[in-house]
């Protein structure tokens, strides 16, 4: 009996050694010298591997940092400036300051703006209801609501608003990565530079119709006046295509153009109430009753 | 024109055809044997059957209900169908309490864990059978004579176990036949067995049933019986002294109810024709090995699982025909 | 047995109800409104501006390209504007709107109802004569057919196909032209025999119109090299890889074009439109709808000019049924659901389909159970639980190993799966994003 124990022992030992020395020289072989600075580098940053960095991965990136050994066009837009001036100082050399920035949803057409004008019955997907036909509502360019952005979030920053039916992002959680950006199909998520305290102006509107038609379509639609355009003293405004956008880098946050938007379609967040204007100029009631669109009433407006 | 149209993508027609239709399909089709056991272990029957279908429901609705919180979908059949088919597999005696040990594992083991409906690797009332069969050997494997009318302590065994106990005696098969049923008895199902096994008639007609209402293709049932038989052929062609002949293989214990109603589960069956027929060939010629050469006399319920496990590869590896693929390889080649 | 195509197909119930109505001609509308990019290709380019008198089949857009086509007025009157209106998707497109007055035709026409079937012209002033017309594929997939006719260098068509199929539900149109111009079919088949130079032709009819098939044999009779094939019902026969192999029995390969198993297909609405273009000098201005639907009042066969309002054509039917749920453009497998009824007629407008409200919305999706259904019904031998999953999932490159895009989009998956998965859905929303992974691919 000892003895077969013995045997045993014996030759699974002998067997573990001539493996394990196999193993070295395999390993020898095949090693690949890696800069020592990657695995640093991927420590340093977050670890989300999200992609917003438009790498594969963290690991992706901290070779892509490495091996350029510069830091100019590659920034990991969750760990921020810290993060970045921690790589750099692994790299030796110095990081440029980059301004956070925030998702926001350029789309304020709720239910109550933009009457439905058909029932999507698909399944619920931004993309496939986009390749089937315009949305919805008369509105061609707004949010389908079907939360593909929500799916791509990786930080669940960015929810749905069930009264509104449209997505809401959380300031506090978003980390600008981009995702739900390449998620929507109707490219209505726009990154923006993070204003103090969060505060931000924009056109929450993606309507490149003509006024009359987008006004149509939805009641706070921008229908391209350039009033707002015209109030602006700092050029932050610009009009295309019947619609009007905000370049958040040139805004002051003088919250002067949002007044005078006939249709409402400045929205201004985080900003303590005005004084006067606030009576005369109710955030979002449409000035005139909602026109039907085209061809279908609207049931009821809260489908 | 006060109306919101609908908009979907195409296509706008749909055959009618359902998941619940499915499994009360295949429950309807288990009704003659079920009839044919009641007339042969009489009440019990009708307790066991019962009872594993509740139980089965029961556990599918507090699963989901208290443990993964969704809505739950009991009445899409699913859980009832396992419920029949655990019932099917167990002898009319078995106490009730074992059965919805049973019933627990099919469910709460084989099932949900997996995400429920569509995602079981294996068929739910064959591992709850399985489970009670190594779990309580002595209750599983005794049989109520046929007939007896729920009257206790009379078992018998059934013509497999014979068969294999008279094997290993060393006795000829010819000698063996004498204490069995005859052919014409064994098709009909007046023999010792699990509750709804036993009439390979009742079950043919079933499987008939569920093959025009095209619920199954004839794929795995086929292939099961007749990679059963010829394999147990070529045994009995090299030595009728010591093999049992085909046709006793195929009409005796749960090869029919396997071939028609455990194997073709949708869930744990492969998804296209050319893989059915491997799986069915490979669960025939398992449960003939099993039965002939394993420690137990019956051997389809741990076939079908084995070839269950082989599922995922078949799937992966084994594809339809494509449209317009031979041509390819043609100008290539 | 007759023939027919051999991996998977459906056979969806057919209502035809619409089959014994002889094709009207729908009463002029005041008003059209004709998008200029009613085919698959480049939009065409404006040639009219606002004010212009236009004449009935006057050209009022040019091809932009190869892949294009004319568009020409279908009406006469003056143009009221040039602006983008709703087009089939409810999306808005350019298109040019006509205040319709009177009925003055273009000289060039031949009006006269005469069968013309002395064929004059050669190869190349046939194919001139299409491209003119501006005919694309009627049967709705909208394809330039000049482009169609013209195959590829190194590669020559040996046989036409003409799709009688008409394997849609519902739809009757096809049907109605063999009955009624079966005529001018034969001389249209000879035709575009002529231009590619083919000297056999086949008209695939399935056997649910026995009619259709014995009058086109009766007429195929004189030419011993245009022979019709009856063909067993299956759903999707009238899809070109599937007609191909039904009638000659060869197989396109995976991701190739019909021509390289020397194989063109047209339909018969084409067919019949090429007769008019190349024997009347007859753009391509009108065509034959079916307004058809279980609770509509009247199902019909209309003669109706391009960018007329579909609201029109329902009227002429009986009107919007009350439990109409839904609007389909073409038949229930393929075709797309019109957002509303102010939305024009265009070239690829087969029929109109209500749908009760019962029947437009889907059943609740279920757990996928395996069923292998959706794999067994697959006509280009799919797995479409496997695409769905894997778009879903968002693994393009499985995808398209596992041959994603190969199909067809004919719906017969999502037709079939009990748990009504919507299969094709997400193979499509596949189809699109592998599309493009492959074409970046591309140098
Ligand atoms: S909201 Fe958008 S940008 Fe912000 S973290 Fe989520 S996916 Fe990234
Ligand atoms: S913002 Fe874009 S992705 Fe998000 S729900 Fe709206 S349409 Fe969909
Ligand atoms: S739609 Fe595509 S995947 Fe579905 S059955 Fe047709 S060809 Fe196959
Ligand atoms: S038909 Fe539906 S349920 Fe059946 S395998 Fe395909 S996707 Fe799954």
């Amino acid at each position: 009996m000892t003895t077969i124990i013995l045997y045993t022992v014996l030759t699974l030992s002998i067997i573990g050694v001539l493996s394990a020395i196999v193993l070295y020289f395999v390993a020898q072989k095949f090693k690949v010298y890696e800069d020592p600075r990657i695995d640093q580098v991927e420590t340093a940053l977050p670890g989300a591997n999200c992609g917003g960095c438009g790498f594969a991965g963290c690991r992706a990136f901290a070779e892509a940092c490495v091996n350029k050994g510069e830091l100019t066009d590659l920034f990991c837009p969750v760990g921020g400036n810290d993060c970045m001036s921690g790589v750099a100082n692994i790299l030796g050399i110095e990081a440029e300051k980059k301004d956070p920035r925030v998702a926001v949803v350029r789309c304020n057409g709720t239910c109550e703006h933009r009457p439905k004008t058909n029932f999507f019955d698909g399944p619920v997907s931004c993309a496939i209801a986009a390749s089937l036909y315009s949305g919805d509502t008369g509105c061609q360019y707004g949010c389908l609501g079907c939360g593909d952005c929500v799916v791509a979030c990786d930080f669940d920053a960015i929810y749905m608003n069930q009264v509104t039916g449209l997505p809401e992002v959380d300031d506090e959680k978003c980390v600008a990565c981009g995702a739900c950006v390449k998620a929507c199909p109707k490219t209505l998520i726009e990154l923006r530079k993070k204003g103090p305290k969060d505060r931000k102006i924009y056109v929450a509107c993606r309507n490149q119709d003509k006024g009359g038609v987008a006004r149509k379509s939805c009641a706070v639609a921008c229908i391209g006046c350039s009033k707002c355009e015209k109030e602006c003293k700092y050029d932050a405004i610009t009009i295309a295509n019947n619609l009007a956008f905000i370049d958040a880098d040139k805004c002051k946050l003088c919250r002067k153009c949002a007044p005078v938007c006939p249709t409402n379609a400045i929205i201004e967040l985080n900003f303590p109430p005005r004084k006067v204007v606030l009576t005369e100029q109710p955030v979002s009631a449409p000035e005139k009753p909602i026109e039907v669109p085209v061809s279908a009433e609207p049931k009821s407006s809260a489908i | 024109m006060s109306k919101l149209f609908t908009i979907s993508p195409s296509p706008h027609v749909h055959s009618g055809d359902s998941v619940n239709k499915i499994m009360y399909g295949v429950i309807l089709a288990l009704v003659p044997a079920f009839i044919w056991s009641v007339v042969m272990f009489g009440l019990d029957s009708v307790r066991v059957t019962l009872i594993a279908v509740a139980a089965c429901v029961v556990f599918e609705l507090l699963i989901q209900k208290f443990i993964l919180k969704v809505k739950p979908q009991i009445a899409d059949g699913s859980a009832a169908l396992t419920g029949v088919l655990l019932a099917f597999n167990v002898p009319a005696s078995v106490p009730s309490w074992m059965l919805i040990v049973g019933a627990l594992v099919s469910i709460g083991i084989a099932k949900m864990p997996f995400g429920g409906l569509g995602n079981n690797p294996f068929n739910p009332a064959l591992v709850g059978r399985v489970f009670m069969l190594i779990s309580f050997p002595v209750q599983m494997t005794s049989w109520p004579v046929a007939g007896s009318f729920g009257v206790d302590a009379v078992t018998t065994a059934t013509p497999l176990a014979i068969l294999k106990e008279g094997v290993k005696n060393g006795q000829p098969v010819i000698e063996i036949f004498k204490n069995l049923p005859t052919n014409m008895d064994l098709l009909i199902g007046n023999m010792a067995g699990s509750l709804g096994e036993i009439s390979a008639l009742a079950l043919i007609i079933g499987g008939l049933f569920m093959l025009v209402r095209k619920i199954i293709t004839w794929h795995i049932p086929v292939s099961v019986m007749l990679s059963a038989a010829i394999f147990s052929g070529i045994f009995w062609l090299i030595d009728p002294a010591k093999f049992a002949d085909p046709i006793f293989h195929l009409i005796t214990g749960g090869l029919i109810l396997g071939a028609f109603f455990m194997a073709t589960d949708m869930v744990t069956s492969p998804m296209n024709p050319k893989a059915q027929i491997i799986f069915g060939a490979g669960i025939g010629i398992l449960t003939i090995l099993i039965r002939l050469w394993g420690a137990y006399p019956e051997g389809i319920s741990f076939a079908i699982l084995i070839m269950n496990a082989m599922v995922p590869l078949l799937n992966r590896y084994v594809k339809p025909k494509r449209f317009g693929e031979v041509n390819i390889q043609s100008t290539k080649g | 047995m007759l023939k027919s195509f051999k991996i998977g197909g459906v056979h969806p119930a057919e209502n035809k109800l619409s089959a014994s109505k002889a094709i009207e001609v729908l009463a002029l509308p005041k008003t059209v409104f004709i998008p200029v990019g009613q085919h698959i290709g480049a939009p065409a380019e404006v040639v009219v501006k606002k004010g212009d008198k236009l004449l009935v089949g006057q050209l009022i857009a040019k091809t932009s390209g190869f892949v294009s086509a004319n568009i020409h007025s279908s009406v006469s009157g003056t143009v009221k504007k040039v602006e983008t209106g709703p087009d089939t998707s409810g999306y808005q497109k350019m298109g040019v709107y006509i205040d319709v007055e009177d009925d003055l035709w273009d000289e060039q026409i031949d009006r006269n109802n005469e069968i013309k079937s002395a064929i004059t012209l050669d190869s190349a002033a046939i194919l001139a004569k299409i491209q003119e017309a501006g005919i694309v594929g009627l049967g709705g997939a909208t394809f330039p057919t000049h482009v169609k006719l013209i195959p590829p260098k190194g590669m020559k068509a040996e046989v036409l196909l003409i799709n009688g199929v008409e394997c849609e539900p519902y739809l009757t149109s096809d049907h109605r032209l063999m009955l009624e111009h079966g005529e001018e079919l034969i001389i249209g088949i000879r035709l575009l025999m002529k231009a590619m130079n083919v000297n056999r032709a086949a008209i695939g009819i399935e056997n649910n119109k026995p009619d259709a098939i014995s009058e086109m044999i009766k007429l195929a009779y004189r030419h011993t090299n245009i022979s019709v094939v009856p063909l067993r019902v299956k759903y999707p026969q009238g899809g070109e890889k599937q007609l191909i192999k039904a009638v000659t029995g060869r197989e396109v390969p995976s991701g190739a074009l019909p021509i390289s198993v020397g194989a063109v297909v047209t339909n018969i609405a084409t067919t019949f439109a090429v007769y008019e273009a190349v024997q009347k000098n007859k753009p391509l201005f009108e065509r034959v709808v079916t307004v058809t639907g279980k609770s509509v009042k009247n199902p019909s066969n209309y003669k109706v000019r391009i960018g007329t309002t579909i609201s029109e054509l329902i009227e002429a039917a009986g009107g919007l049924p009350e439990n109409c749920g839904k609007i389909i453009n073409g038949g229930p497998m393929m075709g797309k659901a019109f957002a509303n009824t102010e939305i024009p007629v265009t070239k690829g407008t087969s029929g109109i389909l209500m749908m009760p409200e019962k029947e437009s919305k889907r059943g609740e999706t279920m757990p996928c159970i395996r069923c292998s259904r959706c794999v067994s019904v697959c006509p280009m031998g799919l797995e479409p639980y496997l695409l769905m999953t894997l778009s879903e999932k968002q693994i393009w490159e499985s995808a398209e190993n596992e041959k994603i895009m190969d199909c067809i989009e004919c719906g017969s998956c999502s037709y079939t799966c009990p748990a009504n998965r919507p299969l094709l859905d997400y193979i499509r929303l596949g189809k699109g994003k592998v599309g493009a992974l492959m074409r970046s691919r591309k140098p």
